[in-house]
Order: C-alpha cells, then structure tokens, then sequence
C-alpha cells in the first residue's frame, strides 16, 4: 500500500457501527420496468437541436418536476443520442417528451420510440408542424399534463435502501482543502455507500495525471487493472497531444501548484475500496461497487477542449451512468445544479461554506478544524444523501438549477473515416 | 496561531487552513511548528524542511513535482519554485493569481 493510500485509508477502515442501521434505512422511490428504482418521478424534455431550445424551455416553464435537457447541433451525433437515451431511461425519469424543429438529423420521434419501450409515456412533436412558438409551447404544455397525471397515478411506489443507489461524484472549482477534507468526507462515504451494496462512481480520468501506480493497486482483478491502464494512459496521451491539463488558474490561485497535486486531492473521492473497472458515457456499472467513468474521447477523434470543458458536463456524465444523485465538491465555491439526478454540494472550505451557505448543502471543512472525524463526515453525508434520496431538496434543487450540457463526442468508434456520426 | 496541515509524515510541506505569517502550528501527523518565511495564504502550501533544487515536493506521501529552486524551511512552495512533471505551462502563470501570462488578447 503505497504513503498516499495509507492516509486514505484512516478515512474510514471498517463499516461503523452505526453504518449496519443506515445500511438498513428505507425510503419509498418509483419502481421502473427494467427495475431500477428512482428517487424522484420527472418528466423530461428533450431538444434535438438548438433550434427547438426556447420553446422546450417554454414548455417546461412554471412546472413541477418537469425538467429539459437538449444538444444544440443539426448534425446528428451517435455518442450524444445515446447520452439522451441514458438520460430518457434513468430511473429518476417516469416520462419523457421529445420535441424537434423539423430540419435537424436527429430525431425526437425515435428518442420517444425508445422511451416507451423502456415503460415510459413517451410522445413527440415537430414545432414546424404545429405552427408556431406559442401553439407548440401549449401543446407541449397539453402533453405534460397528460404524461404529469399518468406517471403520477401509475408508477409503482417501491422501498429503497443505499444498495439500490448509484451516486456519482464530481469535483470542481477545487483549492487546497478539497483534497484534504472535500474529497476525503466523500471517499469515506462512498465506503460506507459500496459496503452497503450501493454503487459509487467517479470520472475525470485526466485528473489522474501522475498517479498510474497508485490506481492500479486499486483495481479489484486483472480485468479491471487492465481497464483502468488504458484509460488512464488514453488520458496522458490526450493531456500531451493538447498540452491542455484539467487544471485552472482558480486552482493555481487556490494553493495547487501542479496537476499532480490536483489529482490526488481529486482521486481522495474514491475512498479506499478496490476499483471494479471502468465504464463509458452512457453506460452503467456491470455490478455493485466502486467504478471509475471515462468521458474521455477516442484518440482519433481527440481535439483541445473535448474532455473536460465545464463541470456540468462531467455531472451529466455521471447521470447517464445511472446516478440518482450526485455529489460534487468545491472548494472555491460554485452556483451549478443539475436536472434529472439532485446535486448536493460540498465544500472542504469552512471560509466558502459560510459565504455561500445557501447554494451549499455540506461544510467538511469541520475535519480541518477537528470538529468532526472523517468517518464522521463520511456517515454525516449518508445521512444527507438519504434524506435526499427520501425527497429532502438539495440546496441546487431548492434553488431550481438545473444546468446541462451535451456536446459532440466520439467513444468507441471504429475509425476517422466513420465520420462523426459514428 | 494559524495552521497547516501535513497529511503524510513523509511530506515535506504542509497545506495552510488560514491565511498566515510568522509562527504556525503543524496538524495531521502530531503537533508542530514552523515559523513561516513570509505570509501564506489558505490553501498554499509551506515547506516542511530545506528542500534542494531538482528535490521532489512530496504531499500525500507522492510526488506532486519538483523543486526547481532551493527552497528552505517556512517559504512558500508554489508555481515559482515547484514544477509538475507533466503540465509545462503552469509555470508561465501569474504565481498569485494563477492568470496565464502567454496568452495574446490583442
């Protein structure tokens, strides 16, 4: 076990005491057809193409639990269809609309094909047909009463516990206590979170950077140790071929001095059991455990700027893995929430929690101070992730944020001459 | 008296919990003190003991770079005397505020 792993390792050495009665915590969610069971019962709205973005907002305008997300391009792109589709049968969604220009590649009607096959009330509408913003914004309007009431009678409520949750984390806006105390309380927690069945996940693999040795230790098998040697060398080779690293001068300003620095403090979130392997954007976990997400794209298709370009979109990464709520740690402080999966936000920073309090939901910065232990910590969040999960609204949620992004990707493609549509 | 935190006995700097100067205490692994070169602020990091140019600045018990100048007990380890052994860039920012210095805007 190397120095690094050690100090992790005091985070939280055995399930506590207290963890077998929260281990055993219910709460009632909503049963889906393929089983998985949700936190919350939205209706998504979905935009193929920029185009269609007003009105698709316009729709969702002053309505419960009906949330949008969209991708902007005409020009359709198979890595982004199957994000949408992750995103249309996540268990946090009971029904979903589509709703297209008319001209775009990408096609709103097939988007709800696949919905309902998956169980979901689904429907589907070109705004060129209709007429114009205001008759599609009312019927959009007509349709989401519809699908609201259906989903609201008929989705089977069903008990949950922390092993039918999946909870990514993310980090963003990180400074020097991130990775003494923000990610060290959620590595103690994803602990606790895989002890009791549950599936924890993580990316940004390019913020890994350094750390190749320290990872693979980590790996439960041959195959997942081989997993994570390719992506975390995929990642180096992008970070090199665009001299591009996923660190800011926030960060720098903050007292991080290297990406290496950074990406210990970064990987902290792992907590300390082994790693199961690692899956793709869209994908979900293959069993219980902890899993790293690489988002990371093909190296041929690898351009400055494709992996990491914004915190939201490592979140939406996150979901499409099946997250039913995520968890994101910033030291600096930061106002982003997410749509479909409840954001709760942490700060390491007990200087950034009391100047931001109202859009954060954890202050583990007590560790620094001694007020609390990181096995404290840890159970304190599993606290909070269930009360969440029970239908407690995070800071974000409360707030209404619900930032997305979705962008042109490439994962697993066969070759440049596929094109992007591949 | 201010703070820093050392996480792993083999560090040879420690993270600061406040904006600080003159004698701070040393947490994480038993109780310490250094007196600090000049003032440091929450976040940055403070070197534990001399450490020679070329030396690698350990924190978490890992490499995160390396000295790229003499540093000594109680000054400040940052972008001007600590580089990454991967991202080349970092060392053309602005040491205080981070803020890239080759970037033309005109």
């Amino acid at each position: 076990m190397s120095a690094a792993s050690r100090w992790m390792y005091t985070a939280a050495r055995q399930p506590t005491q207290g963890m077998s009665e929260l281990a055993k915590t219910t709460w009632s969610g909503f049963l889906r057809s393929d089983g998985r069971k949700g936190v919350r019962n939205l209706v998504l709205v979905i935009y193929t193409v920029e185009c269609a973005q007003h009105v698709a907002h316009a729709i969702a305008a002053g309505e419960d639990d009906v949330h949008v997300i969209g991708f902007p391009g005409c020009y359709d792109n198979a890595y982004a269809i199957r994000l949408m589709l992750a995103l249309a049968r996540h268990p946090n969604i009971g029904a979903v609309l589509a709703v297209g220009l008319g001209c775009e590649y990408t096609q709103p009607g097939k988007l709800a094909e696949v919905a309902r096959s998956s169980g979901r009330p689904a429907e589907s509408f070109y705004i060129q047909e209709k007429g114009g913003t205001r008759t599609s914004v009312a019927t959009g309007k007509e349709i989401i009463r519809r699908i609201r009431e259906q989903i609201q009678c008929e989705t089977p409520r069903v008990p949950m516990t922390l092993a039918d949750l999946t909870v990514g984390c993310e980090c963003g806006g990180s400074d020097g206590t991130s990775g003494l105390a923000g990610n060290p309380a959620v590595g103690a927690f994803f602990d606790l979170l895989v002890d009791a069945g549950g599936r924890a996940v993580f990316e940004e693999t390019v913020e890994m950077i350094g750390l190749r040795d320290y990872m693979l230790e980590r790996a439960a098998s041959p195959e997942a140790a081989e997993q994570l040697a390719a992506a975390y060398d995929k990642a180096e080779r992008y970070c090199q071929s665009v001299r591009q690293y996923s660190v800011a001068p926030g960060n720098f300003a903050g007292g991080l001095t290297t990406i290496e620095e950074k990406s210990l403090g970064a990987f902290a979130k792992s907590g300390t059991r082994s790693i199961q392997g690692v899956i793709r954007v869209a994908e979900l976990p293959r069993g219980p455990g902890l899993w790293i997400l690489d988002s990371v794209p093909d190296e041929h298709f690898m351009q400055f700027g494709y992996t990491n370009p914004n915190d939201t979109e490592g979140i939406m990464d996150l979901i499409s893995a099946g997250s039913q709520i995520v968890l994101f740690v910033t030291g600096r402080g930061s106002v982003i929430g997410s749509p479909i999966a409840p954001l709760i936000k942490i700060t390491g920073n007990s200087a950034t929690f009391s100047r931001m309090q109202e859009d954060m939901d954890f202050n583990a910065g007590r560790v620094l101070t001694g007020e609390l232990s990181l096995e404290q910590a840890g159970r304190e969040l599993a606290e909070l992730v269930v009360g969440v999960a029970s239908g407690g609204k995070s800071k974000p949620e409360g707030l209404g944020h619900r930032e997305y992004f979705i962008m042109y990707k490439h994962q697993d493609t066969p070759s440049l001459a596929a094109g992007c549509r591949a | 008296m201010p703070r820093c935190f050392q996480v792993n006995a083999q560090d040879n700097v420690a993270t600061m919990l406040e904006d600080g100067a003159g004698m701070v205490d040393v947490l994480g692994q038993g109780p310490g003190r250094i007196e600090l070169a000049e003032q440091i602020a929450l976040g940055h990091k403070v070197a534990l003991r001399d450490i020679r140019s070329g030396e690698p600045i350990l924190k978490f018990g890992v490499a995160i770079g390396r000295a790229t100048h003499d540093i000594r007990a109680g000054q400040w380890v940052h972008l001007h005397n600590c580089s990454s052994n991967f991202d080349e860039r970092s060392q053309s920012l602005d040491v205080h505020s981070g803020a890239t210095t080759d970037t033309r805007y005109e």
